[in-house]
């Protein structure tokens, strides 16, 4: 404690202290006033804010990948149009967002900071199941908010490396505003206003099966049957050059953003299919 | 136990001084070297789990020797430092030079204020763009910090491994070159042990875009040892080759 005194430069006695490897906990001790939740004032209302639209994932042999759209809406207005809302958030895992923009966006950093931390604190990386439960806890940390109507929900998914059968080890977990983790077995999912269009094209393209090549080609047919229907949600924007992002993870490589190059060459082979049927 | 009713200020200064240097000098040694592509740690713990060398950032190392239990509770503070001030700023705001001042601030005041000083040395290092721009703080029990350009020695046998080291490190060598002039350092050292001792070896790899620490294990580290176990035989005098080493560049 006494250190405290000493002036500017030294570390306050609480980084000292043995506890918590989370970071989301440290913060809270620490300095509350940067976590992103719970800052909503009583009795607010829900503002015009950009929200992110429609995001998709799969599972396929050997791995599982997260697709998103790239449009942030603001009522009617097209807030951005290259936004990313899919992640990278640490060596096998990948989190797509929608929900209120910014806050959501910030709630991915920390997160990928929460996992980065536990890993350096304690040697090892947080098991799949592990990582899920911290993201549903984050999400639970943002109730209030969500109750103001700045809701975020995300998509996690993840490469189980303990999984017995690698081919099956790619793994997709939703989640409800309360922070509720359910992991979904059937293979695909989507969350986002235009997700009862994307999964209704997941159930009729998916193929468990596929190798990885033959999952990125249906989620991006699924994001283009989504644009199609719903107006929050882009296609893939010729003129711009602009095109779905799409994050692999499986076990080889880990979780991998795909090139702009290949996501487009995928986008035109989808476009120039529907264009000719 | 009586306390003596007074007790100069130097007094107690030495006391701790040579308490903190007892208890360091009964440890292994670590010794951190600038190479061509970054920083190498190399340290000598017979633990797999209990490290002295770790990340604590993206371009920031730590190594350290002396007390386990102190120097890990300095890592956790360093890792929670540069992660809330990466989170409150960028990654990129994040240096290796204010966490050693503020490791230094605390040192000193723990050295002062507390009846027990830390009895650690500590080494922060961060790779920089190129050889040459790599930054090695080493930090003592009583808050000095020193500013070192090439290679930092800690530990148990600090003197005969930084003699060997002065004539032996060469500027901007490869990773096995290093690697083999600090192993050999540490023969230097302690001669007594035989080949196989256990090693904990890490490296900053300047070329690794975002996380340049890495470890170096397994089969990767023993091959990196074989690579240049036929060597010195060869070549017969790698302590000649002093000043400018740049003859000592051939592989």
């Amino acid at each position: 404690m006494e250190h405290n005194s000493q002036a500017g430069a030294a570390l306050p006695a609480a980084y000292l202290a043995p506890g918590t490897s989370s970071f989301v906990d440290f913060l809270r001790a620490q300095a509350p006033e940067l976590l992103p939740f719970n800052r909503v004032a009583p009795g607010a209302r829900p503002l015009e804010l950009a929200h992110g639209t429609t995001i998709v994932a799969v599972a396929y042999k050997g791995g599982v990948l997260i697709a998103g759209d790239r449009r942030a809406t603001q009522g009617n207005v097209i807030a951005h149009r290259d936004m990313d809302k899919v992640y990278v958030t640490d060596e096998y895992s990948a989190v797509g967002i929608a929900g209120t923009a910014g806050l959501a966006v910030e709630m991915v950093r920390l997160y990928q900071l929460e996992l980065e931390h536990y890993e350096k604190l304690e040697g090892v990386t947080i098991t799949l199941d592990g990582k899920a439960n911290r993201l549903g806890a984050m999400i639970k940390g943002n109730l209030e908010a969500a109750m103001a109507g700045l809701v975020v929900l995300p998509l996690f998914v993840g490469y189980d490396v303990d999984a017995p059968d690698p081919a099956r080890a790619g793994r997709i977990v939703t989640y409800d505003v309360t922070g509720g983790r359910f992991d979904e077995h059937a293979g695909y999912h989507s969350i986002g206003s235009g997700s009862v269009f994307a999964k209704g094209s997941l159930k009729k393209l998916y193929d468990p099966d596929a190798d990885q090549d033959a999952a990125v080609r249906t989620a991006i047919e699924a994001l283009y049957d989504a644009a199609d229907d719903d107006s929050a949600t882009s296609g893939p924007d010729m003129v711009r050059r602009i095109f779905p992002v799409v994050i692999t993870v499986n076990g080889a490589d880990g979780a991998v953003r795909l090139s702009d190059e290949v996501t487009a060459q995928v986008s035109e082979a989808v476009v120039a299919d529907r264009t000719r049927g | 136990m009586t306390l003596p009713l007074y007790a100069s200020a130097e007094q107690v200064m030495r006391d701790r001084s040579e308490l903190a240097r007892k208890g360091i000098a009964k440890g292994r040694s670590v010794v951190v070297l600038t190479y061509t592509d970054g920083v190498l740690f190399v340290a000598e713990n017979t633990s797999s789990t209990l490290r002295k060398v770790s990340e604590i950032y993206d371009r920031i190392g730590f190594a350290a020797v002396g007390r386990y239990s102190e120097f890990e509770s300095l890592r956790v503070a360093g890792v929670r430092h540069a992660d809330l001030r990466g989170y409150q700023y960028d990654r990129r705001d994040v240096n290796a030079r204010s966490l050693a001042n503020a490791f230094a601030g605390l040192l000193g005041s723990i050295f002062t204020e507390q009846i027990k000083p830390f009895e650690v040395e500590v080494c922060l290092a961060e790779v920089g763009a190129s050889y040459g721009t790599d930054q090695l703080y080493r930090l003592t029990y009583d808050g000095s910090i020193f500013d070192e350009p090439k290679y930092v020695v800690m530990g148990g046998q600090a003197d005969a491994i930084s003699a060997a080291l002065k004539d032996s490190y060469q500027d901007d060598a490869s990773l096995a070159d290093t690697l083999r002039v600090a192993v050999n350092a540490f023969d230097a050292g302690s001669p007594a042990t035989n080949s196989d001792r256990s090693l904990e070896v890490a490296v900053l790899d300047r070329k690794r875009p975002r996380r340049a620490f890495r470890r170096i294990q397994g089969t990767v580290l023993a091959e990196l040892l074989d690579s240049t176990k036929a060597k010195p035989e060869e070549p017969a005098a790698p302590a000649e080759d002093t000043s400018t080493g740049d003859s000592g560049k051939e592989s």
